[in-house]
């Protein structure tokens, strides 16, 4: 993704709007806060710098009045930046001629809006050729591509509709055919989702993951919503009064908060759907590579308190488990090849699985549930706890976590308890307690 | 206090003078015009069989509303010629078209500028307030001065009168259009041009047809004080049975101003609002349009239920 020149990019953006929004940049960038400079002017968007890559979803997420919406706009032009400079795949949107801004309008960058902002006295079809038609595209050439567009976002049969007997959902769905009529390099979706009700939202983020599957578009993506940007994001931008305080992807914002605000801000984000195996699996252990013998898996399982352990080929794929009880048979047989006693790993999963979808496969599996990756290679694995621990907000990727104490055997307790005769006053006690 | 004056009125009276001695030309090419437009529209007017314009006027009532409104026209049509105004009627009505195209074409045109700038329109507010207090009769002075009596004078006092509500209405629409979708095609990259032919007159046209509503309104009451500036017409007339104390001529001719009103103003509010009349003309062909449509697009029922379950 890196190796690819940005599609994007936003160096040192400033938006303030007011009397005197020069100076107040002047002043921001001496270092005076935005409250500072409020006698200047009001400061939106205050030293902006991200790339965005080729085929990114890049979410851009903050309260309102955060400057979201503003940085938006200085993406397209449709607000000049005060100060910086936006281009478009080397091409300049800031400081440009207005022509050339629409230039770029028309074939690079297109914009989903948040309220639909679909033409009311023009069909549905009409309004998603809307963009071919300011380029000059024939009539019937620009209803057929509108059709095909359509067809994509599943509204077949819908176009000659005028937009009002749409639901809410099925209109975005028209807002998105329309601004990928022109086949943009570029989708700027400004709270895209945030009119609709949840249900009609999560099916509409799945329908944006799916189509970008297949189009590859570079895509960004404004929302108050961290659960929505956490699904969508590759990369995510937190922005607070002006600023963007955090860049990274889903995973570095909840395990790596920048500072208190975005640690607050992720704080009820449902990790359990965010997460992935990838993200909280530790070290394989219990391993054992297939050439090595009994003794070794044996001494294994010994070291890691565990009753089995994984056999892994030359290449690091899983092959399979051996028990403690087959390891020892085998010892005592002699027998120096594992082969024999292999049994087939249960349950593993993917590195890309959300947490949301182990804690079944956790429950079933025999040993800490084992993640492959792409190539069926064994690498890492998940034990109970991790899981558990990984949905907490404390939670960090890097700590060890404490092992529970070995439980005393059963046969010392036993031994113990008939050796000492019941004390009197531990009954009491519980007596106390229950009057 | 004594001999305290401010000599405003002289000082516009003689403003007015210097105009009408020094742009004799001007307004002799304005008064050519506006004499030749009315006198023109009334000729074709009065020269069609009386007939033929209630029939006219009666489908044209169908096209735009309802068989209703047809009705209507051709009774209260033939009325007025029953009552002895049929010429007078034409002549007014003419006054009455000619101020109201004049007034639109100045009207809109100054409503949309001033909503797209706002020094524009801070210029424009205060001479509309202007020009809608100051008492209509004032304007007929100077226009007399410009254009001596007659049918002209007339109608650039019913113009500037009825002006100001096409402006402030055409004002009204383009800025009551919703920002996003303005903003929608900005970032589609169309030009100022586009979005205004495409996107904002076609959302505001509502309520610009509205305010063509009320030129009219306007035009039309001003069109019978334009009779004491001697223009043809109802307004004469009207004139004439006050000052001869006629009560019958006043009656017959103040409901022919009535009737004609009545026309105009349903015209042009079903004009403004034409899905809200299913019932004429304009409606069945649309409707037989759209079904045409649907018949040639297949699986609409399934779309149709996906409909209901989104």
């Amino acid at each position: 993704m890196t190796a690819l020149p940005p599609a994007l990019e936003a160096r040192n953006l400033f938006k303030v709007f007011g009397r005197n929004p020069q100076k107040a940049v002047q002043r921001l960038k001496a270092g005076e806060s935005r409250t500072d400079v409020a006698d200047a002017g009001t400061a939106a968007v205050i030293d902006a710098s991200f790339d965005v890559a080729e085929g990114e979803i890049f979410v851009i997420m903050g309260l309102s009045g955060s400057g979201k919406s503003t940085i938006i706009r200085m993406l397209n032009g449709l607000h000049d930046a005060t100060a910086g400079s936006v281009l478009v795949h080397g091409e300049p949107v800031t400081g440009t001629t207005a022509s050339k801004l629409r230039g770029l309008r028309r074939d690079r960058v297109s914009m989903v809006f948040q309220h639909f902002a679909l033409l009311p006295h023009r069909t549905v079809a009409e309004n998603v050729a809307y963009p071919l038609e300011l380029r000059g595209t024939a009539k019937a050439e620009r209803l057929a591509r509108a059709e095909e567009i359509l067809t994509l976002v599943g509204l077949e049969g819908w176009g000659d509709k005028p937009p009002s007997a749409l639901s809410g959902g099925m209109q975005q769905r028209v807002g998105i055919a329309r601004a990928l009529a022109a086949d943009p390099d570029v989708l700027l979706m400004d709270e895209a989702f945030s009119a609709l009700d949840p249900l009609i939202r999560r099916e509409m983020q799945e329908q944006l993951l799916s189509l970008q599957q297949k189009l590859q578009k570079t895509i960004v993506f404004i929302t108050h919503d961290l659960n929505e940007a956490m699904f969508l994001g590759d990369r995510i931008a937190v922005m607070r009064d002006g600023r963007i305080v955090q860049i990274g992807t889903p995973e570095d914002i909840l395990t790596d908060p920048a500072n208190d605000y975005v640690e607050q801000f992720v704080q009820d984000v449902d990790r359990a759907r965010v997460l992935t195996a990838a993200n909280v699996m530790e070290r394989p252990r219990p391993v054992v590579s297939s050439s090595a013998g009994p003794r070794t898996a044996l001494r294994q399982m010994r070291d890691a308190y565990m009753s089995a352990a994984y056999v892994t080929g030359r290449d690091r794929t899983l092959r399979g488990i051996v028990s403690d009880r087959d390891a020892v048979k085998l010892v005592r047989a002699g027998t120096t090849s594992l082969e024999s006693v292999l049994k087939p790993v249960p349950q593993s999963v993917r590195e890309d699985e959300v947490l949301m979808n182990l804690f079944v496969p956790a429950v079933e599996s025999q040993l800490p549930l084992a993640v492959v990756d792409a190539e069926g290679r064994l690498t890492g694995v998940i034990p109970r706890v991790t899981l558990l621990a990984a949905l907490g907000p404390a939670h960090s990727a890097t700590s060890e976590i404490p092992l529970p104490p070995q439980p005393v055997s059963a046969e010392v307790i036993d031994r113990i308890l008939e050796t000492s005769p019941d004390a009197d006053g531990v009954s009491a006690d519980d007596v106390e307690v229950v009057r | 206090m004594e001999g305290f004056r401010i000599p405003v009125g002289t000082w516009v009276a003689e403003g007015i003078d210097w105009i009408r001695d020094n742009l004799r030309g001007v307004l002799d090419v304005i008064a050519f015009l506006a004499r030749w437009m009315v006198e023109s529209l009334t000729d074709v007017l009065l020269a069609a069989p009386i007939a033929g314009v209630i029939v006219v006027a009666a489908l044209l009532g169908w096209l735009v509303r309802s068989w209703q409104l047809a009705l209507g026209t051709a009774v209260s049509f033939v009325f007025v010629l029953a009552m002895g105004q049929w010429v007078t009627t034409m002549q007014t009505l003419a006054l009455v078209l000619v101020a109201t195209a004049i007034a639109v074409a100045i009207g809109i045109p100054v409503g949309i500028w001033s909503a797209r700038n706002p020094r524009v329109r801070s210029v424009v507010k205060p001479v509309l307030d202007f020009m809608q207090t100051m008492p209509a009769l004032v304007y007929l002075i100077p226009a007399i001065v410009f254009f001596s009596i007659g049918v002209v004078p007339g109608l650039v006092a019913t113009v500037i009168f009825a002006l100001p509500p096409g402006v402030r209405f055409a004002e009204l629409g383009i800025r009551g259009v919703d920002s996003e979708t303005v903003e929608a095609g900005q970032a589609f990259g169309a030009t100022p041009g586009q979005i205004l032919r495409g996107i904002q007159l076609p959302l505001a046209m509502p309520t610009i047809m509205a305010g063509v509503n009320q030129v009219i309104m306007l035009a039309l009451s001003m069109a019978v004080i334009a009779g004491m500036a001697g223009a043809d017409g109802l307004g004469k007339e009207v004139v004439q049975a006050l000052s001869t104390v006629n009560l019958a001529k006043g009656v017959e001719a103040g409901l022919s101003v009535v009737i004609i009103a009545v026309f105009l103003d349903r015209m042009t509010a079903a004009l403004g609002t034409p899905g809200e009349h299913p019932s004429s003309l304009l409606g069945l062909l649309a409707r037989r349009r759209s079904a045409a449509a649907r018949s040639a697009a297949s699986g609409s029922s399934s779309d149709a239920r996906e409909a209901a379950r989104v």
